[in-house]
């Protein structure tokens, strides 16, 4: 509904600064969170997303820039005023209170009347799914019944925006996997702005409408899940977001809209530019995706592929419906991350055995490389 | 299920703390009782009674020197809480690295000194011919000495210097126990700075202020140096009456009878206090 009519966007930063010291954790980020959407930001520890969600919720000042909610500058606004709540990395629930005083505890500081707190705390509880626990003590709730009660808490005062700080960090892996689905049904039921911060790709790929991928202090893309995974910008986003075999090499020859590229091994490759300028001797990164690589037991299988590799397995890395093998190259001695395919051709791979793999240039991302030896 | 080995261990590991316990606690303690349940009617000749302990409530002097200790104690023990409290807290929860450790030593230092030589260096400050009054008179305040010691607020000054450690120790503990995201999770929900103290901090900090308030209060009351050095003749502090009766009178059954008097009212006045507040001793320690 909300796509239609260009609203003014829940939440936006202009050119948001932040420096401790010498130190430039955020650097010029400026982006708007339309509506109702699940936005997350995704990226490595210390890179700065912790700090800008701080800046968002009060608790740091931005040292340059604007963060707007509703179209209105909040900057000057103590945490406890701003329209924006947050669910805190260890949730942070009050233990010297019980379930119903914690929930209430924003509505009393708003003055609301005992009756109006009584039937919002049932409601929200209701909402979440925990009716009637009202008179227990937050440590005898389990931790998907806590995560659950600290987003309670955060929307029975319905906040423009909400904002999670990697809430699912504590929690085991099956409960992770089943709050990931909760979140986003959460999300849409209460149909507010979601602000997520996580270094898990996973966490961020399932539940986000758009992802930034932070990293040193700048948004490497914004996107959806789709973009990131299938369409990178970066060759940091080529490489965090998803699984990647990485080489680095020089460019030999430039074609239309792909560059042959040879590694300091020797090993050439293949790879497609996507508009990117690169040019001829050029230091490039090229990634490929271990699911985009074509395993072969015969080489006639695999002959119209550009790039081929007859190689001998090494490791199978036995997970299920996620299952690899890593796949050593004669060529320079590295280890190719290949995905098995669950068609039970491959299902007898053993170590030593010799496997032919290849790739169309267009799986392969070439981006120009900035770091040098990174 | 103890073997005998782990019995002995057990023995061996009890037996110094039990051998401190009754040869230093409970041997003089009950030799106390005895001699107080001693009454004199003559020269070597006691009968068994409890004369001594009704002297105390027959004798307005004598329980009105200890409900005036017990005052002036609870007093005292609320304004250190008052100021303890502040400073614990910037100690805790705003100072960072080196500049907390130098202030939590700060707090310590004073006490590498004799309380004896802490309690002269507040005469030093406050006699007539002392540095405050040399100082009002020097800027012209005044125009003669004044003499600031001698009274209650000397006192006063005195004992809550005396425990201001007390205090803060275990306050310093637990507050530094308490989550910062928690307090974080109170501004986020919209509550002011009076609020969190009064509905996060102080609730969790109960068990330090329970602690604190309970070792200042004793401390206070059994207090002897202070009170009598600061206060002088005037000071009119329990265990002066205590020390009179033991050292000038001779009556050791009177002292011994005031000894026991004033561990029964001051366990009592902390009962009432933690009853008051709701507390138990085995939620503060534990």
């Amino acid at each position: 509904m909300s796509e239609k009519n260009q609203e003014i966007p829940d939440l936006e930063t202009v050119s948001v600064d932040k420096s401790f010291g010498d130190f430039r954790a955020v650097k010029d980020v400026s982006f708007s969170v339309p509506k109702g959407s699940f936005f997350s930001i995704l990226g490595p520890s210390g890179c700065g997303k912790t700090t800008l969600l701080r800046m968002v919720a009060g608790f740091l000042e931005p040292s340059n820039g604007d963060i707007l909610i509703k179209g209105r500058s909040v900057v000057n606004e103590p945490p406890n005023k701003r329209p924006v709540n947050m669910v805190f990395q260890h949730l942070a629930l009050f233990p010297m209170m019980n379930i119903y005083e914690n929930i209430a505890f924003g509505l009393k500081r708003r003055g609301e009347s005992e009756s109006v707190i009584k039937q919002k705390v049932g409601e929200v509880l209701e909402r979440v799914g925990l009716p009637g626990v009202e008179t227990r003590q937050a440590d005898q709730l389990s931790g998907g019944q806590k995560q659950r009660i600290a987003i309670a808490r955060c929307m029975v005062l319905d906040p423009d925006v909400l904002l999670l700080d990697e809430p699912l960090g504590a929690l085991d892996l099956k409960l992770r996997e089943h709050m990931k689905v909760e979140l986003k049904k959460l999300q849409s039921e209460f149909n507010t702005t979601f602000i997520y911060i996580t270094h898990d790709q996973s966490e961020a790929l399932v539940m986000s409408d758009q992802v930034a991928v932070m990293n040193e202090g700048i948004f490497e893309q914004v996107g959806s899940s789709r973009e990131l995974y299938y369409n990178p910008k970066t060759a940091f986003v080529a490489g965090f977001v998803g699984e990647s075999n990485a080489w680095s090499g020089t460019v030999e020859q430039v074609k239309k809209d792909s560059v042959k590229i040879r590694t300091s091994s020797g090993f050439t490759l293949m790879a497609q530019t996507k508009g990117e300028d690169i040019k001829k001797g050029q230091k490039v990164k090229a990634f490929v995706r271990p699911e985009s690589v074509r395993l072969a037991l015969k080489a006639k299988e695999i002959s119209s592929m550009e790039n081929r590799v007859k190689g001998i397995v090494g490791n199978v890395l036995f997970n299920g419906a996620n299952s690899r093998v890593l796949v050593q190259n004669p060529i320079d001695g590295a280890e190719i991350d290949v995905a098995i395919p669950q068609t039970g051709e491959f299902a007898s791979l053993a170590k030593g055995q010799t496997i032919h793999i290849g790739w169309q240039h267009d799986q392969a991302r070439c981006f120009a490389d900035k770091s040098g030896a990174k | 299920m103890i073997g005998p080995r782990t019995k002995l261990g057990l023995i061996l590991v009890m037996s110094p703390l039990l051998l401190w316990l009754t040869t230093l606690i409970i041997i003089p303690h009950l030799d106390m009782l005895y001699v107080s349940l001693r009454e004199k009617v003559g020269v070597r000749q006691y009968e068994f009674g409890f004369g001594n302990y009704m002297t105390f409530f027959t004798e307005p002097l004598y329980w009105n020197t200890f409900a005036r200790t017990a005052y002036m104690s609870i007093m005292a023990t609320i304004l250190t809480l008052l100021i303890g409290f502040p400073v614990s807290y910037y100690i805790a929860k705003i100072a960072k690295g080196r500049l907390k450790m130098a202030l939590f030593l700060l707090c310590l230092v004073p006490f590498w000194v004799s309380e004896l030589v802490r309690t002269f260096g507040w005469m030093i400050l406050l006699r007539e011919t002392g540095v405050i009054s040399n100082f009002l008179q020097w800027s012209g305040i005044v125009n003669q000495p004044v003499e600031m010691l001698y009274n209650d607020a000397a006192i006063m000054v005195g004992l809550v210097y005396t425990s201001m450690l007390f205090m803060v120790v275990p306050l310093v503990t637990t507050l530094d126990s308490l989550d910062d995201s928690l307090i974080e999770a109170g501004y986020d929900l919209g509550a002011s700075g009076f609020a969190i103290l009064k509905n996060i901090v102080i609730p969790h900090a109960v068990p330090g202020i329970v602690t604190g308030s309970i070792v200042v209060f004793m401390l206070s009351l059994g207090n002897y140096l202070t009170p009598i050095l600061l206060g002088g003749k005037s000071s009119l502090w329990f265990t002066g009456m205590i020390y009179s009766q033991f050292i000038t009178r001779f009556n050791w059954e009177q002292g011994a009878a005031f000894g026991f008097l004033l561990l029964g009212l001051s366990s009592l006045i902390v009962f009432v206090g933690l009853k008051l507040s709701g507390q138990t001793l085995a939620k503060t320690m534990g």
